[in-house]
């Protein structure tokens, strides 16, 4: 079977400053990974080159929501899938939308338990939130491979685990970016952690555990 | 890093005595005479007439056609500009085509488009237009290009362009967009009735007249009237008015008289009045050195003297606007004059703002005659009011702490100091205003660039008043590009300037002074 995601010997940066250097990875269809390491390692810089590769297959959660403030949730799930409708049913949407539509939206933000918030601006959410709003719209955005950097940060644990179980199971492969040992171990099948912009450690969860993780993390708060 | 030079760097004590040196040097060649006989006692049935304004002659129509000519022109522009807007960064055309347009003052628009339109209602509306889309093109490009991308770049990637811009583009600065436009439609309103000196139908008109014959009493009736349209624009101007505003603009416009011509004054105007007259049906030998000589006649006579005029006028002005302002802004700030003084400071710097400069220069020049004078202080009023209100407002913002002076110590070594990189700024973005306003003057007799322009259209000199407005267009561009400059150089250049910017700085309360190294700290 191919593999959903190849990284063949890349480098990456931003501004002309090497980020990621020589990183080799592959990962096939229905893995769940956690990409893990320091702040600055380079995960964020990893999953952008993934999404930037593999546009038309990836549902993206950014870092920060980036979610429009003056517009509702509705409208901020519905951008998922603005490419699946005609430019006229888009605007149409933005003015009036259509029950069927309403019902779509409502059924993702039930799953992150934001159904109340349906027509709240997006603006006026709390950081947890315009996450799961975050999160709602990659749902609804629906291709199979599922990226996410920090997708679960301004979440408790027992919400994030929540979260991530739904994410698992709308789609097909999941790449992660997580800061948490006992989530990743959790809520993954591999784990591959950064330091530098180079893989150091690319290994399935079974054979990890959190004592042997935490030396990766001295000095960060666990 | 440093710059290798012979100019020392520019600061902001050098910046401030280059300004005053020019500004002094120019005094001498300004005609600063009061000619009129007896000018106190003009000015005593002036001040007579403001208080007993006589409100029977308040001519309702030509209110209603200073704002509806101002809704039209101004929409217009507004969608307009959007439109450029959106392509702004990606067409130099665009950019220039703007640059151009705003580059003319709406007088000189209106002046020219009356050769094709007449005296309609179509010329009131384009010369408020023209200019406008100019402005709002560049301004909306600059809410763009500043927006928050971040929801955008998560779009699926094949969402089509208008999809894209109506969800994560428009809805993000929406806000902005609608604040600035019903902002305009102040300026706007300034606009038309100024358009009435020229002849135009609206509340200008009837004020020249009252003013020429010193019907004072009905004069400041007028104005009263002009003064409440303004100050209860939030109120009657929102997003949920605009529609009924411009359907019923439309519905109030002046008939148009001769409408028939207009096409055959299109064609006239475009295939043989602008044409520069030496290369007119000419077919000998010498029509390009003719025409060279032609422009260089235009050039040595009356670009060059009407340019120094200009500039003349222009510095004298900017410099006593930027005195006004430092000295009128404790007058709006609670700081130094408390609740109740502050709030009069405030309805006194408003008014002042909202008097047009063309009609207060017009004013002063009946009262005192014809020299530099009177538009020096139209023009220092004018902005001195709108930077002094607007430094007043910065001022109660800052930080102070609990035992910080008060009064005079306060503004010498507290507000003042910390305040002044960004009333550097302000000033600097009113130099290119100043400086088109100047120019315009010219109409009203000052030897400025706009009495060459007014004479060659009052002669059917349409050819050599083009090549005037081109030289208007260029000046103004390069005060621009030079103030630009400067604000970068002193690293003032991303501090706000504009006058409907405030709500944008109070939102970035935070960090205010982004940018100014000398104005990071807070007073302590």
């Amino acid at each position: 079977m191919a593999a959903a995601i190849t990284l063949d010997h890349v480098s990456a940066g931003y501004n002309g400053a090497l980020v990621l250097h020589d990183i080799t990875l592959s990962i096939e269809p229905g893995e769940r990974v956690a990409i893990m390491g320091r702040s600055g390692a380079g995960k964020s810089t990893l999953l952008n080159t993934i999404y930037r590769r593999y546009t038309h297959s990836v549902a993206l959660i950014p870092q920060p929501s980036a979610l429009v403030a003056n517009l509702s949730v509705f409208h901020n799930v519905f951008m998922g899938c603005l490419d699946r409708h005609s430019t006229l049913y888009n605007l149409r949407t933005l003015v009036w939308p259509p029950a069927a539509e309403i019902a779509a939206v409502t059924q993702v933000l039930e799953a992150v338990g934001l159904e109340e918030k349906l027509f709240a601006r997006a603006g006026e959410l709390s950081g947890g939130q315009q996450q799961r709003t975050s999160v709602a719209r990659a749902i609804l955005n629906g291709r199979p491979v599922l990226v996410g950097d920090e997708p679960v940060s301004a979440l408790d644990r027992v919400q994030a685990g929540e979260v991530l179980r739904i994410l698992s199971a709308r789609h097909e492969t999941k790449i992660f970016a997580l800061h948490d040992i006992r989530l990743a171990l959790e809520h993954s099948d591999r784990i591959v952690l950064i330091e530098g912009g180079r893989i150091v450690l690319d290994e399935p969860c079974g054979q990890l555990s959190y004592q042997r993780l935490l030396p990766y993390f001295e000095g960060e708060l666990q | 890093m440093k710059r290798p030079g012979i100019l020392p760097a520019l600061t902001y004590r050098s910046a401030t005595l280059i300004f005053l040196l020019v500004a002094f040097a120019a005094i001498p060649f300004a005609d600063l005479g009061v000619s009129a006989l007896h000018p106190g006692a003009e000015f005593g049935r002036l001040v007579g007439g403001i208080l007993s304004p006589a409100f029977a002659a308040i001519e309702v129509r030509s209110v209603i056609w200073t704002v509806a000519f101002a809704v039209l022109g101004v929409a217009l522009g507004g969608t307009a500009g959007l439109v450029l807007a959106l392509v702004f960064d990606r067409f130099r055309t665009v950019r220039l085509v703007a640059a151009s347009l705003r580059s003319v003052h709406e007088l000189f628009w209106a002046l020219f488009l009356m050769q094709i339109t007449g005296l309609s209602a179509t010329t009131g509306i384009l010369a408020i237009a023209l200019p406008y889309t100019g402005i709002f093109a560049k301004v909306f490009a600059e809410f763009f290009e500043e927006a928050d991308r971040s929801a955008e770049n998560v779009l699926p990637r094949d969402t089509s362009a208008l999809s894209r811009f109506a969800f994560a583009r428009l809805p993000v600065v929406g806000q902005q967009i609608k604040t600035y436009s019903l902002y305009r439609l102040e300026c706007g309103m300034r606009s038309t009735l100024v358009l009435g000196f020229v002849g135009l139908p609206t509340i200008g008109f009837n004020l020249e007249s009252y003013f020429k014959e010193g019907h004072y009493a009905e004069a400041a009736a007028l104005l009263l009237c002009f003064y409440v349209l303004i100050g209860t624009r939030r109120l009657w101007a929102r997003a949920a008015t605009v529609p009924f505003l411009v359907i019923g603009s439309l519905l109030v416009l002046p008939e148009t008289t001769g409408n028939s011509s207009t096409w055959r004054n299109l064609a006239r105007f475009f295939g043989h009045d602008i044409i520069p007259a030496p290369l007119r049906n000419s077919r000998d030998g010498h029509t390009w050195s003719n025409f060279g000589e032609w422009a260089w006649r235009i050039t040595a006579h009356q670009i060059g003297p009407g340019t120094v005029q200009t500039l003349i006028l222009a510095q004298i002005a900017l410099v006593a606007a930027g005195v006004l302002a430092l000295l009128l802004y404790p007058m709006v700030a609670r700081r130094f004059l408390g609740r109740f003084g502050h709030y009069l400071g405030r309805a006194t710097l408003v008014i002042t703002r909202s008097t047009p400069e063309y009609m207060l220069a017009y004013l002063l020049l009946q009262l005192m005659g014809p020299s530099m004078l009177p538009a020096i202080i139209a023009l220092s009023l004018h902005n001195g009011a709108i930077i002094g209100y607007l430094l007043g407002r910065q001022a109660d913002q800052l930080p102070l702490r609990a035992d910080a002076p008060t009064g005079a110590n306060l503004y010498f070594y507290g507000t003042t100091p910390v305040l002044y990189g960004q009333f550097l700024a302000y000033l600097l973005y009113r130099w290119e205003l100043i400086l088109r306003e100047s120019a315009i003057f010219g109409i009203l007799g000052l030897k400025t660039l706009g009495y060459y322009v007014d004479a060659a259209i009052s002669e059917l000199r349409i050819d050599t008043a083009a090549l005037l407005l081109i030289g208007v267009a260029l000046l103004s561009m390069c005060v621009d590009a030079l103030s630009r400059n400067l604000r970068r150089r002193l690293r003032i250049e991303t501090l706000p300037v504009r006058l409907s910017a405030e709500h944008r700085s109070n939102a970035a309360r935070s960090a205010p002074y982004a940018g100014a190294p000398q104005a990071q700290q807070p007073v302590v």
